[in-house]
């Protein structure tokens, strides 16, 4: 299958990655990482970047990073619209303190105009 | 942290404080009380949400199963503040309010963290007023202890939930995903 992980510089990014490089290695796939601009984020761009090509030279797996610029939701669905994937990966929310999932503006907008199947992670 | 979210400029209230006993819209008498040592309570809370009917969860709470319910009522009871609603020896219904801190052991004064709000009531007790009365005690109790600032989040197309906070004083702080975050000033 050919997936496309979209990630920020969030906490839930990096578990997202980590599990989409561990299900990757199990099943073959072949793997996409966009890295979006998020500002508010904990890391920035090339901060994720960085972290992404760590966590692939650890793990030896081989895949492509990309860089997208604008709009996270809207920049991701774009790519996933121009590549031959089956499948967009994104962190499945956060938890409130009180125990609730929360989904962002991100993630809905992902959810709503991806034209292929949407995996959250949780 | 305090202000990251935006707030009422004005408190809403007064509100009134728990104890108080009720009559509900079916005649049943509902003893409201705040619980200082949840410990006590906690027992009580938890058969309630083994009997809650899973189909009204929102956003994944409460868990289901036992287990699952008191790790998470356990989880967030120290620090938390909690109004049960009982019906004779039964908690019917349980409102509580949770600080939105990485450590809420180092919380000196309560009016420095914003608290989150969530609010459920056991299904054969909706629409009896029980939910308004318990919301309204919680918010008494909160500012009695010093709280000022409550946020919730509530499925955006749930709207009793919605009339409901907004009855009592809470404002909508934004609209950009499926939740409608909320807040209000004590």
């Amino acid at each position: 299958m050919n997936v496309l992980v979209g990630l920020v510089g969030s906490d839930e990014s990096l578990k997202t990655l980590q599990q989409t490089i561990e299900r990757t290695r199990e099943v073959g796939d072949d793997l996409t990482i966009a890295v979006v601009e998020k500002p508010e984020s904990k890391r920035s761009q090339e901060e994720m970047v960085e972290r992404t090509e760590e966590l692939l030279t650890e793990t030896g797996i081989d895949a492509e990073i990309v860089t997208l610029e604008g709009d996270p939701g809207s920049a991701l669905v774009d790519h996933a619209e121009q590549g031959e994937f089956d499948q967009l990966v994104i962190g499945g929310g956060t938890l409130s303190p009180m125990g609730k999932i929360q989904l962002g503006p991100i993630t809905e907008f992902v959810l709503l105009n991806a034209p292929t199947t949407v995996k959250l992670v949780r | 942290m305090a202000g990251t979210r935006p707030y009422p400029d004005d408190p809403a209230g007064p509100f009134p404080s728990p104890p108080t006993t009720v009559e509900d819209r079916e005649g049943r008498s509902i003893e409201i009380r705040a619980t200082n040592d949840f410990e006590e309570t906690l027992e009580d809370v938890v058969e309630m949400y083994v009997a809650f009917d899973p189909t009204d969860r929102a956003q994944g709470i409460p868990p289901t199963g036992e287990s699952r319910i008191r790790n998470w009522l356990e989880t967030i009871a120290d620090e938390s503040v909690n109004v049960v609603a009982y019906h004779e020896d039964d908690v019917v219904a349980h409102a509580m309010l949770v600080p939105d801190t990485d450590d809420p052991s180092a919380v000196e004064d309560r009016s420095d963290v914003e608290w989150e709000l969530a609010i459920f009531v056991l299904q054969e007790y909706q629409r009896a007023g029980i939910g308004t009365k318990l919301l309204e005690h919680l918010l008494g109790h909160a500012g009695d202890i010093g709280i000022e600032q409550v946020w919730l989040t509530v499925e955006r197309w749930n709207n009793p939930a919605i009339a409901l906070y907004e009855r009592v004083g809470f404002e909508a702080t934004g609209t950009e995903s499926f939740e409608q975050e909320m807040a209000i000033r004590l």
